[in-house]
């Protein structure tokens, strides 16, 4: 983090969330897992995410519940600390200073107050040998301790968390790295190691991917890398171990899991299918396909309800029973690399990049949550490494956000390049993009660029992709009937012009702010065309190197055009004059405009790191420079449009007022610029939100919540009305019992009346529950009906009487049954009366 | 859980006839009744009043058919030799025809003996007509000449002897009873004035002309000789129009639809083509089996009769409207509207629970195969007759998928000699349509891989490679000469269009050559 005034760079969302395995809660009502250098705890049944537990100071490397406490959590860290969370409540309980970097965790309730680490190897820093520490956590009331007493229970352990398991009831830890797999037992303090071959005779791997041991039974699985699961048991001695293999994965098994009675196996990998074994009866499995990614961890809730795989594009999954898919907790997807740019969707303002395989991925930078992924290849895809499937390459909003252009492509070694460009629609009903125009093959090669007309007044909306081919070709929204037989097609894209120059490679294209003019680079030289009649207007050439950047000035910048070009030079040329306005050498990796504002954005690569120059094309000062922003080269970065502005008066930090500027580090953090006074007001808006309800609270849930909670009273209170109509109908009794005799008609008369009346009155209880509204506008009616009876009436205030001392705090669901009862019991009265 | 992705098959543009107005127009008619005369038929006239019997005019009779009837209603056979040309009078009462024993005879249509028999002409008759006063015949001959005659007293009244070959066509104007125009083997067209003793105008046609048609407004004339239809317009002196030049053997007959915008002209080359008279484009075409010598257009285009050499007289009717609807009913013959929407309108009631279930996803059987990973079966399901032979988009489709996976080699090995046969089957049919060709390359290259060891051990794979490979030798040779055309016409455009300077002011600029070119899509 580097300091800048008040100006400083944040990592902003996106970490990962899939990087150790996550942990269920004993309740099943939370979801912890480790999340760069904090721990997210997540709701299993509404999928958000309730609150981080921050402290660490390194990446977070392993989640674990207390085994004598479900409500404390143990959290390691690569900054040498263990520490002990409630995480109900989102408060650190201590801190174990261990001194040295800490890769994961492990306990057993076997093992009181004891906690299993994996540390490098003391002796010998430089190498990457590993060794399970066992650490007796000192018992003091302090909140910062150091834990000191380390004893090294193996050497030479792998550093995954996915090799070290404790086996039943804690008696031994069993651990693989590479070929071997050691068991430690605890008892006998003696460890046994069984090696495998290095390659069986078919080309398989043996080496163990993972390790998983059954709860009950002395047997331990370990996974391979050539898809294979070897249950080992009898491995108490040396010599007389037995093995069985499982095979049914093709590539390497990459987690294990028992579930907690131990009746079922669970494994996953590559081709993200979670397979269930039953055990003992190993020819049984069943199959959950198609959960979308690579599965890198299976866990099991301790109750065996709900199962959760990570999967490797930074998603959780939670299983109900190995059967439904309940909830997906999804954070940002980051491959190895963005090959779309970043953008910001105009209508949502997400931030939208390429996402997991052939998906285009629409982020929520103020909610830091994935919103949904738009599916743009629309093919099955194939989970088989070495494959070369269809990925997205370009993708480009227009101004209204009300089309999205996307290309695909797919080089196989030898045959053609497949391209297609894919133009879709945003659809109001659905509120989602909706495929218009499949183009296969636009250009003969590559796509360099591709871009939107960006006026938002023009009647049509245009389309300009550049190639490797030597063209440039503009695409148009075509709404000619005459074109199309039927009415139901309806507006469809095509080639509108073809452009070439001197056959030289066009590498990027821009519109104009107002859409008047478009620059297309082809190398050092930058054409500049007029889109309503395809004139060459004009070139502007910097040589001798090629063009790698072209950008129009936005406002009352929109005369001037700059460009980077490869031997580091910035050019801002004059369109009124044509002419070169100033040039000045750095070397630029990536320009980009602030749509909002005339400001402009260029990182620049020195000495192994970038800085950043904030800028306005008129003006010879920088608005804001900011050295070293991070290491490497960046070369993603975008300019989201703020929901409200800021009112900041700093010269240097009024560039932010409109938007935020987000970029990308060559490790693929997401980090982005923020000022202090902006930071102050996020830390105030979090404090609000303490919770202690199981459910999320999220506006949503603030709007509805209580809503709910009411509804959940009701039928208490339905439940209290049901059991009302008895002492009500003993009024009726009553009052049939105090009516002398003479006066009452027959009995067999009376009879059924009087049972009709007990019998609807239940049921009307019943009704209550449900039937709010309908139940409001009968009882208005009915208030008259009986009122107009009620008249005639001589007993009512007597009545009314009664009914407040059966009930003196009526509800109303309550009231609503009295007048009805009321008015039941009237029923046979003026019959009485006539009588 | 995501759900299965189908295979996606390309949609491409539909080749071939456009559905215009026209097609759906005069393709709306029945199956053609087909009736055997007793020679060719050489002439067929509707009567101009109902029910519009038609003459059929074939070797030594003429039959006068009903519009629906296969039988002929009346028969006139007091020929001696060849008749030709029965027309019939504007009230349809009397008809007239010509002989090639140059007798020109008059029939009541009622009656069966000849009512007149002019003589005076010396060789065969081909044209006879009656002019608009309903009083005379105009009649043209082999021996040059053309006589108007007087019905009521059997008289010759006028004799033009201006042609210097055979008339072969004629007509006679419906709005001047005194205007005729008569057609030649001396390739002109005269139009006679029967007021004045010689032709006021005459047109040079090019061609023996074997047909004329005067339209309804008299103001155009349309002759037909040779391959050639011309159009005239007599308003300006006779001054050509158009010439069309649309069939490849000689044009026999023409004939104008019943609403006067579609020009109808049948030729020896068995076609008949339907031209717009706006823009004298080709809107339709018909095939018939034989070489037409005669067409003949219903009133309202109920019926279009055509007369053959091979003495066939094919008569097709059009469809009425509730049978073109019963039978386009009969095609979709699909469950009805209230089965699909049965249940599904259903609004649950307030305390009604409602068990979800699970849509069930309908898959087409390659990609239930596909979903389980059996691609050879998938390959084999994609390749079914059917598929392959209307729908190779499917078959194109899946090789494709089955590429994507990786798994098209192992698809495609181990196939025997039968389904070897049908995979080089479909490449030979497909590998050149440019659609499919990047698809089929591949996995021809793939099959040439995998059953390389096994060329020359059967005969019916070794043909069909051979077949191939000649197949694909000539679309190298197609290939190339398109490329040729390609470089000639770039040639052209180049030096065509004007070279502009482009404004390159500036300091900075340096010496780019200043010429641009560019071209419209």
């Amino acid at each position: 983090m580097v300091e800048h005034g008040d100006i400083r760079v944040v990592h902003r969302g996106g970490s990962k969330i899939n990087f150790r395995e996550p942990v269920i809660t004993h309740d099943s009502r939370y979801l912890l897992c480790a999340s760069g250098e904090c721990v997210k705890v997540f709701s299993t049944s509404t999928e958000e995410c309730i609150h981080d537990l921050r402290g660490h100071t390194g990446l977070v490397t392993g989640v674990l519940l207390k085994p004598s406490n479900h409500l404390q959590v143990y959290s390691c860290s690569a900054d040498g600390t263990v520490r002990l969370w409630d995480y109900t409540d989102g408060i650190l309980i201590k801190t174990y200073v261990i001194g040295c970097p800490v890769y994961s965790i492990c306990a057993s309730a076997n093992h009181e107050g004891v906690i299993f680490i994996v540390t490098p190897m003391l002796s010998d820093k430089r190498s990457d040998l590993f060794q399970l520490v066992a650490v007796d956590l000192p018992q003091s009331g302090d909140q910062l301790v150091e834990a000191r007493e380390l004893s090294a229970v193996l050497s030479d352990v792998s550093s995954n968390p996915a090799a070290i398991v404790f086996g039943r009831g804690g008696e031994y830890i069993a651990s693989a790295n590479g070929l071997h797999l050691e068991v430690y037992f605890f008892k006998k303090q003696k460890s046994y190691r069984f090696s495998l071959k290095e390659d069986n005779k078919k080309g398989g791997k043996n080496t163990v991917t993972c390790v998983a041991c059954h709860p009950k039974d002395d047997c331990i699985a370990t996974g391979h890398e050539d898809g294979k699961i070897r249950l080992w048991r009898n491995f108490n001695h040396k010599k007389e171990y037995t093995y069985s293999t499982l095979h049914w994965h093709h590539s390497a098994v990459s987690s294990l899991c028992f579930t907690p009675e131990g009746t079922n196996l669970l494994s996953g990998g590559m081709e993200s299918v979670l397979v269930q074994w039953r055990y003992n009866q190993e020819s049984e499995r069943d199959f959950l396909p198609r959960l979308g990614s690579a599965i890198t961890h299976i866990t099991v809730s301790p109750d065996g309800a709900l199962f959760c795989t990570s999967h490797s594009d930074n998603k959780i999954t939670i299983i109900q029973s190995c059967v439904k898919v309940s909830a997906v907790i999804q954070g940002l997807v980051k491959g190895e690399s963005v090959r779309t740019d970043m953008m910001v969707d105009p209508r949502s303002k997400s931030l939208v990049l390429n996402g997991k395989p052939g998906h285009l991925q629409f982020y929520s930078l103020p909610r830091d949550k994935l919103l949904y992924n738009l599916d743009i290849v629309q093919q099955e895809y194939i989970h088989e490494s070495g494959l070369e499937q269809f990925e997205v390459v370009k993708a480009a909003f227009d101004a209204s956000g009300s089309w999205l252009a996307t290309v695909e492509e797919r080089k196989q070694k030898d045959a053609e390049l497949e391209l297609n460009l894919k133009l879709w629609a945003f659809d109001e009903q659905t509120q989602s993009f909706v495929l218009n125009t499949t183009i296969s093959a636009p250009h003969e090669a590559r796509i360099t660029a591709m871009c939107f007309c960006h006026a938002t007044d023009s009647q049509t909306t245009m389309l300009v992709s550049t190639s490797k081919d030597g063209h440039f070709k503009a695409w148009q929204l075509v709404s000619d009937r005459a074109l199309y037989r039927k009415a139901e097609f309806g507006p469809s894209w095509s080639c509108d012009f073809v452009g070439a120059y001197h056959g030289l490679v066009p590498e990027c294209c821009c519109f104009s702010a107002d859409g008047s003019l478009l620059a297309v680079s082809f190398q050092e030289v930058v054409t500049v065309w007029s889109p309503a009649s395809w004139e060459l207007l004009t070139t502007l050439s910097q040589p001798p190197k090629a063009v790698r950047d072209l950008c129009f000035g936005r406002l009352s910048c929109s005369k001037y055009l700059l460009g980077t070009t490869a031997n580091n030079l910035l050019c801002c040329w004059n369109l009124l004059t044509c002419s070169l306005e100033w040039s000045t050498s750095m070397d630029i990796s990536l320009l980009l405009a602030d749509p909002l504002t005339e400001n402009m954005a260029a990182f620049c690569c020195q000495a192994g790191s970038t800085d950043l120059f904030v800028f306005k094309p008129s003006e010879p000062r920088p608005v804001f420079s900011q050295k070293a922003v991070c290491s490497g080269k960046v070369t993603r970065a975008v300019f989201a449009p703020r929901e409200e502005m800021l009112e900041s008066c700093e010269e240097s930090s009024q560039w932010l007022n409109h938007s935020q500027l987000y970029f990308l580090t060559p490790y693929m953090d997401l980090m982005t610029f923020t000022t202090k006074a902006e930071e102050d007001r996020l830390m105030a808006s979090s404090k609000q939100l303490v919770i202690d309800d199981s459910v999320a609270m999220t506006p949503f849930y603030l709007l509805l919540g209580k809503h709910r909670q009411q509804e959940d009273a009701d039928p208490l209170s339905g439940l209290s009305a049901e059991r009302r109509p008895l002492p009500q109908c003993s009024v009726a009794i009553k009052e049939l019992l105090q009516t002398p005799a003479h006066v009452l008609p027959s009995t067999s008369f009376l009879c059924s009346m009087f049972v009709q009346s007990l019998l609807i009155s239940v049921t009307n209880g019943r009704s209550v529950e449900t039937k709010h509204v309908e139940e409001e506008m009968e009882s208005e009616k009915e208030e008259e009906d009986s009122e107009g009876e009620m008249e005639s009436s001589t007993q009512r205030p007597e009545q009314a009487s009664l009914g407040g001392q059966a009930a003196p705090a009526l509800t109303k669901a309550q009231l609503r049954e009295l007048k009805r009862v009321k008015k039941l019991d009237h029923s046979w009265f003026p019959g009485l009366l006539h009588s | 859980m995501a759900s299965f992705k189908p295979t996606k098959v390309q949609v491409y543009p539909k080749l071939g006839e456009k559905v215009t107005q026209d097609t759906l127009y005069w393709k709306n008619y029945k199956a053609p009744v087909q009736i055997k005369e007793f020679g060719a038929i050489t002439n067929i006239d509707f009567s101009p009043v109902a029910p519009h019997n038609f003459a059929v005019t074939a070797f030594t009779r003429i039959h006068i058919y009903g519009p629906f009837s296969q039988e002929p209603v009346k028969t006139f056979t007091r020929f001696k030799d060849t008749a030709y040309c029965g027309r019939f009078r504007s009230d349809g009462q009397l008809l007239v025809a010509g002989c090639e024993d140059s007798v020109v005879r008059l029939f009541d249509v009622s009656g069966k003996v000849a009512l007149r028999m002019f003589k005076g002409h010396t060789k065969a008759v081909h044209i006879t007509d009656f002019t608009s006063d309903r009083y005379q015949i105009l009649t043209g001959s082999d021996d040059y000449t053309c006589r108007l005659w007087d019905i009521p007293n059997a008289t010759e009244l006028n004799t033009y002897q201006e042609h210097t070959d055979y008339i072969r066509c004629g007509v006679t104007s419906k709005l001047n009873r005194d205007l005729f125009i008569t057609g030649s083997y001396d390739h002109t067209l005269k139009l006679f004035d029967a007021r004045a003793d010689k032709s006021v105008m005459t047109m040079d046609h090019g061609q023996p002309v074997e047909s004329l048609l005067l339209y309804p407004s008299e103001g155009l004339l349309v002759s037909a000789g040779g391959r050639h239809v011309k159009v005239w317009d007599l308003l300006k002196g006779g001054q050509p129009l158009v010439s069309l030049k649309n069939h490849h053997k000689t044009v026999t007959c023409l004939c104008l639809s019943s609403s006067g915008h579609r020009l109808l002209s049948a030729s020896l080359d068995r076609h008949v083509k339907v031209y717009n008279t706006t823009n004298y484009k080709v809107v339709h075409n018909f095939d018939y089996a034989a070489s037409i010598l005669s067409l003949a257009l219903a009133p309202d285009d109920e019926s279009i009769v055509v007369g053959m050499t091979n003495s066939i007289l094919s008569i097709k009717h059009r469809k009425s409207l509730d049978e073109s609807k019963e039978i386009s009913g009969q095609q979709r013959r699909q469950p009805s509207y209230r089965v699909f929407v049965k249940g599904k309108n259903y609004v649950p009631k307030q305390d009604d629970y409602l068990v979800s279930k699970p849509v069930k996803q309908h898959l087409a059987k390659y990609d239930k195969q596909l979903k389980k990973f059996n691609v050879s079966k998938a390959l084999d399901t994609a390749l079914e007759t059917w598929t392959r032979l209307r729908k190779p988009e499917i078959t194109v489709a899946v090789i494709k998928e089955l590429d994507r996976r990786g798994t098209l080699k192992n698809a495609l090995a181990g196939r025997d000699e039968q389904g070897l046969a049908r995979l080089l089957n479909f490449l030979i049919g497909n590998v050149v349509d440019p659609r499919f060709a990047p698809v089929l390359v591949t996995a021809a290259e793939m099959i040439l891989d995998i059953y390389q060891s096994v060329i020359g051990q059967s005969s019916v794979v070794d043909r069909q490679l051979l077949r191939l490979q000649e197949l694909l030798e000539r679309e190298i040779d197609y290939q190339q000469d398109l490329l040729e055309v390609l470089g000639m016409l770039d040639t052209m455009f180049a030096s065509s269009l004007p070279r502009k300077e482009v404004p390159c002011p500036g300091t900075q600029t340096t010496d780019i050559t200043k010429q641009t070119f560019w071209y419209r899509f």
